[in-house]
């Protein structure tokens, strides 16, 4: 049974997008619900934070090796990418962040208890983005996002399922010390 | 199979008192934090008691007005400043810890038996400053730069300030600007009431109506509140202004971070007193990544799985508080109830991470989305 909202929601969904593209994907799954049904948890893989340029939120953009086998790199440097950016227009600090600032102070920060703060709103979307992109793009590579949110925002923490019914489940023990002792 | 819905705070590490359901957030220790808000708000009602009646007859009544403002809006900074979470970055579960430790063996290549591995560090460059990132022992994670862990409370904060005993709470990223409103506006305060009260106690010294005895020993006593709290809180007040034109905290001002000439200038500062105030003071109000009131599942079997709803940021509702893979040894951060289970799960399931070697002495983190895993694998089992 799988823990993430987001394999719940998708067992409402219909057809989702088919893997035409991934003829040499090592497995492939054709939607969130064969994924959960036939999968089990292998590997997880965790993109660490960015901080050369500072505390903002970054994440790396570096391809792991653990998805070299599942997952186009421009597709997951996309991915990273635009996680990035919405993270850097929640952070950015300009005109709209001074107003809400000073706004706030002047209600003595009573106005967020109606309000929601700028940050919020990107979360949510980020919340959204994430979603989308497990539907259309991970889960059919046997792959999950987790939303960086809920691990405090210190890494995006990407699951790699192996097909059960395949002889690689067994493997998926061996995958996990192996890929890493390189 | 007893299962029982709890709030995630319930289950959080770490030494932190929480109340109304997770929506407040404090240290341990209270004391001087009560003792805060009895100076405050004795101090304030003697004044409104005694010398507003007459400063609002003889001289304005919007002086009481203003004072009423301000108190209500410093007495609003503190409860914000103490009640809400720092900033505290929540512990790595059990396959993050893995992970981090893997690479860690990794990099360091074989220690030979009897020596010390070396210290786990690792170098990031910002703004063209190599900044260390120290291993936190308690959280399995590479601190954040600027982040430390507070031993008050037990946790990995953000950018980590100071732990104050005054508001009785860490002082970090999510509420550094509530703590330097507070001392600001209690600054004004107390130069305000400070003043009055000399022109109160001035006023009625020389006219002709006398003042009752008793009366003029509240004032006096006023005053020397007031003169005490000002030195100390407009001290504080000046610093933390010191410390902000720098971009800079308390704790990397008390470690030497940036100063000397050896050592690394301070990468996280704009050079510009303007911009470094802005930012700290009217940056982005950061959310905070502890899901306090989310709702978890709690039972001491095998795994059920259902949707309960948690707040917006969370979309992992739902999974075994205790459960983890890995053969775990218990150390003081276990809840007691996560014991039998762990020692449970260990003989019924077949963990893929048998493999993982000893070392890493992960606590069986409650936290929800401990592992999906331990669900599947369950399942697998079965």
């Amino acid at each position: 049974m799988c823990h993430c909202v987001p394999l719940k929601r998708f067992q409402r969904t219909q057809g989702l997008v088919p893997t035409a593209a991934d003829g040499n994907m090592a497995t492939e799954f054709h939607n969130l619900q064969e994924l959960r049904h036939s999968a089990s948890l292998a590997n997880k893989v965790f993109i660490q934070r960015d901080y050369s340029e500072g505390t903002t939120c970054r994440f790396q953009t570096k391809f792991p090796s653990e998805l070299e086998s599942r997952i186009e790199r421009t597709l997951f440097e996309d991915t990273v990418k635009t996680l990035n950016n919405y993270y850097a227009e929640a952070e950015k600090i300009g005109g709209q962040s001074y107003l809400e600032g000073c706004l706030a102070c002047s209600t003595a920060y009573l106005i967020f208890l109606c309000m929601e703060t700028r940050y919020e709103k990107v979360l949510k979307k980020i919340a959204k983005y994430i979603q989308e992109q497990n539907e259309k793009i991970y889960a059919p590579r046997g792959l999950l996002i987790t939303d960086p949110i809920e691990r405090g925002m210190r890494v995006i923490e990407i699951s790699i399922y192996e097909d059960r019914g395949s002889s690689d489940s067994s493997s998926g023990s061996s995958s996990v010390s192996g890929s890493t002792a390189r | 199979m007893i299962t029982r819905k709890v709030r995630k705070w319930e289950k959080l590490p770490g030494k932190n008192t929480f109340c109304c359901d997770g929506r407040v957030m404090m240290a341990r220790q209270k004391g001087v934090f009560y003792l805060t808000l009895f100076l405050i708000v004795g101090t304030c009602s003697l004044f409104f008691a005694f010398e507003c009646p007459y400063l609002a007859v003889h001289l304005s009544p919007a002086i009481p007005v203003f004072a009423a403002l301000l108190f209500l809006f410093v007495i609003a900074m503190l409860l914000r400043t103490s009640f809400s979470d720092p900033g505290v970055l929540p512990r790595a579960l059990p396959e993050e810890a893995t992970f981090i430790e893997m690479e860690i063996e990794a990099a360091n290549g074989n220690v030979p038996t009897g020596q010390r591995p070396p210290p786990r560090i690792r170098n990031v460059q910002i703004n063209n400053q190599i900044v260390k990132l120290k291993y936190c022992y308690t959280c399995k994670i590479f601190r954040p730069p600027r982040a430390s862990h507070c031993s008050i409370c037990d946790n990995c904060v953000d950018r980590f300030d100071h732990h104050c005993p005054w508001v009785g709470n860490c002082v970090g990223k999510r509420n550094y600007r509530f703590f330097y409103m507070f001392t600001l506006s209690l600054s004004l305060l107390t130069i305000y009431i400070f003043t009055f009260d000399i022109i109160h106690v001035v006023m009625r010294k020389y006219p002709v109506s006398h003042l009752s005895n008793q009366k003029e020993q509240t004032c006096r006593r006023i005053v020397l509140v007031c003169f005490f709290t000002l030195w100390s809180v407009v001290g504080l007040t000046g610093f933390h202004t010191y410390l902000i034109s720098l971009n800079q905290t308390t704790n990397e001002d008390i470690k030497g971070s940036w100063s000397g000439k050896n050592r690394v200038q301070n990468p996280y500062s704009h050079k510009n007193i303007i911009k470094n105030c802005c930012e700290v003071l009217c940056g982005p109000v950061y959310p905070s990544v502890l899901d306090r009131r989310g709702l978890m599942q709690e039972d001491s079997s095998v795994s059920a799985t259902s949707a309960a709803p948690s707040s917006f940021s969370s979309s992992n509702p739902v999974s075994q508080t205790t459960k983890t893979t890995a053969p775990l040894i218990p150390n003081e951060h276990t809840p007691d109830d996560a014991k039998p289970s762990i020692a449970a799960s260990a003989e019924t399931s077949a963990p893929p991470k048998d493999e993982v070697p000893p070392a890493p002495k992960v606590p069986p983190l409650a936290s929800p989305e401990t592992d999906a895993e331990a669900s599947i694998v369950k399942d697998k089992a079965h």
